[in-house]
C-alpha cells in the first residue's frame, strides 16, 4: 500500500479495489462499502464522491461543486478537502498516481 | 423457558428495526482444516443438507430487495462447493459487496483468476500463525501455512483486496507483531486480530486458548501501537476477548438488529452461534421468505430490543448500547439466554466467570478437541 496522504488542491482522489460507493435501490440511498465497513453518507458528501473517478483533482472537484451549489469557492475546497482527508485517514479514499 | 411459548412477542418493524446490512451465508460446514476454536456448531451439517445454487441465488435476490449490502460467503470452507462460481456471479450481478472468506488451501491461480472475473470483490484468508509448524499443527492440516503464503500472492496477483484474518489465543499471541508483518509482507490492506470467542469448538477447546490477563494487555499495547504507525497503511481490526472487558461486546450490533446469518442447510440465525441456544427454533429459508423471517422469525424476536432484559440490564444505562451482551454467551455460561452476559462486570457472575478463565490461563494448556464430524461430547461446556 502507499504511503499516509495529505489530501492537497492537487490530489487526484480515487476509491481503492476493495472500496465501492454504490447506490443502495432498495434503500434509496448511496453508501461506502468495505470489507466489514458501510459508511453511510450526508447529501454533500454524496454530491462530492460522485466527482471521484481517479482523473479529477480536488480543485476541480471544488470549483464545480461552488458553481453547482452557488457557494464561495474557498469555503468548498476546504470542506472537499477536510472530507476525503477523513475517509483517506479510514482507508476508504486513496491517491491516483 | 416460558418465554417461548408467548407468542405476543414484538416483531422487527414494531422495535423500528430496518432491514438487515449484510448476510453471513456459510455454503457449507466441510473443511480440510480442524481448527479447535472453528466458529461453527459442534454438530457439523453434512453435505446431504446443503441449499443448492438455486436456492441460494433465491437468497441472494430476497437479500438485495430487501435492501441488504453485503454478503460473506463463508463456512466451513466454501470453496468446497464447485458451484461457488456461479453464486459469486450471481451475488455481483446482483449489486452485493461479494466476500469470500476462505482458508484458501483448496484455491488454484485459475479459480482465484475466474471468481475474480465473476466479481469477487475481497478474500478474506485465515492464518493459524506465522510459523508453519504451529499454524499446521492448529490448522491439523499439513502443509496449510505455506499454502496460504502463495494463495495470498495470488490474490494480489488477480488484485483482489486481501484481509488476513488471524486468530489469536496464549499458543500464538507472542507472534502478533509477526502476524501484522506477515499482513504488510503480503500486501494486505486490512488485518482482523481476532482473540478467540468462546462459543462451540472453542469453548470446549478454552482451557487451550485463554490467554492471561497480562499477555492481552501486552497484545492489545502491540495493536494499539501498530494503529498508528501504520494508520492511512494497513487496517487494523482489533477483537479482545470480552471475558477481560469491562462491559460486554454490543454482540452483532444487537440481537437481530444489524446482521444475520445462514448455516448451510437453509435456517436463518441472528448470529453464527444462536443454534447453541437449543430452546430456540429457527426458520428456514425452504419454507419462509427470508424478508418474514426477519420481521417475524420468534428466534430473532425473542431477545430483541429491551423488553426481554433482566436486571442489572434492564435498569442499565447502557441498555441500548451493550444490548446485554451475548446471548449465546449468557446460554453457555449460566445456563440461561436471559441473563446478563457474565462478560459484564456488574453480571453477578462475572467474577466467578473471571476467575474461572483466569485459573485456566494458568495452567499448562490440555491436548486440542480438533473440530471435526462426529465427536461426541461428555459433559455440556
Amino acid at each position: 500500500m502507499t504511503d499516509i496522504l495529505k489530501i492537497d488542491d492537487e490530489t487526484i482522489p480515487k476509491f481503492p479495489k476493495h472500496v465501492k460507493f454504490r447506490y443502495n435501490k432498495a434503500r434509496d440511498e448511496w453508501v461506502i462499502l468495505a470489507p466489514e465497513r458501510l459508511v453511510k453518507l450526508d447529501p454533500i458528501a454524496v454530491e462530492i464522491l460522485k466527482m471521484v473517478n481517479g482523473e479529477r483533482e480536488v480543485k476541480s472537484i471544488s470549483l464545480e461543486l461552488s458553481k453547482k451549489f452557488n457557494a464561495p469557492e474557498d469555503t468548498i475546497i476546504s470542506d472537499v478537502k477536510e472530507m476525503l482527508q477523513n475517509l483517506s485517514d479510514k482507508g476508504f479514499i486513496e491517491e491516483n498516481g | 423457558m416460558d418465554d417461548i411459548k408467548n407468542n405476543n412477542l414484538k416483531k422487527a418493524s414494531e422495535h423500528g428495526i430496518q432491514a438487515p446490512l449484510a448476510l453471513l451465508a456459510e455454503l457449507s460446514h466441510r473443511c480440510p482444516l480442524q481448527c479447535p476454536y472453528c466458529s461453527n456448531p459442534v454438530q457439523l451439517e453434512k453435505k446431504t443438507g446443503e441449499l443448492t445454487t438455486d436456492e441460494w441465488k433465491s437468497v441472494i435476490d430476497q437479500a438485495v430487495e430487501m435492501g441488504m449490502h453485503q454478503i460473506h460467503l463463508s463456512g466451513g470452507e466454501p470453496t468446497v462447493r464447485h458451484d461457488l462460481e456461479d453464486i459469486v456471479e450471481h451475488c455481483s450481478k446482483q449489486g452485493l459487496y461479494t466476500n469470500l472468506i476462505t482458508s484458501g488451501v483448496l484455491l488454484n491461480p485459475d479459480r482465484l483468476k475466474k471468481l475474480e472475473s465473476l466479481g469477487l470483490e475481497h478474500v478474506q484468508l485465515s492464518f493459524q500463525d506465522t510459523d508453519h509448524e504451529n499454524a499446521d499443527r492448529i490448522g491439523g492440516f499439513k502443509g496449510g501455512h505455506a499454502k496460504k503464503l502463495e494463495v495470498a500472492k495470488w490474490v494480489r496477483d488477480v488484485e483482489l483486496p486481501l484481509t488476513c484474518n488471524c486468530v489469536v489465543h496464549r499458543q500464538n499471541i507472542d507472534n502478533l507483531e509477526n502476524f501484522i508483518q506477515m499482513a504488510l509482507d503480503l500486501d494486505a490492506e486490512r488485518v482482523e486480530i481476532a482473540q478467540v470467542q468462546y462459543y462451540g469448538w472453542a469453548l470446549k477447546n478454552r482451557a487451550a486458548f485463554i490467554p492471561t490477563p497480562e499477555q492481552l494487555d501486552h497484545a492489545t499495547e502491540i495493536v494499539e501501537k501498530a494503529r498508528i504507525d501504520l494508520k492511512g497503511k494497513l487496517v487494523i481490526d482489533y477483537v479482545i476477548p470480552d471475558y477481560y472487558a469491562k462491559h460486554p461486546k454490543n454482540c452483532m450490533g444487537g440481537w437481530g438488529r444489524r446482521f444475520l446469518n445462514m448455516n448451510p442447510k437453509g435456517d436463518v440465525l441472528p448470529c453464527h452461534a444462536a443454534e447453541t441456544i437449543s430452546h430456540l427454533k429457527f426458520d428456514n429459508v425452504r419454507e419462509k421468505s427470508l424478508k418474514w423471517i426477519w420481521e417475524n422469525s420468534e428466534a430473532f424476536n425473542m431477545y430483541r430490543g429491551t423488553d426481554w432484559m433482566p436486571d442489572p440490564c434492564k435498569s442499565c444505562d447502557r441498555k441500548e448500547i451493550d444490548w446485554g451482551g451475548c446471548r449465546c454467551q449468557a446460554m453457555a455460561l449460566t445456563g440461561d439466554a436471559k441473563n446478563t452476559d457474565p462478560a459484564c462486570s456488574i453480571s453477578p457472575m462475572h467474577n466467578e466467570i473471571f476467575s474461572m478463565a483466569a485459573e485456566e490461563a494458568r495452567r499448562a494448556p490440555p491436548e486440542f478437541i480438533y473440530r471435526k464430524y462426529g465427536v461426541r461430547f461428555n459433559s455440556p461446556i
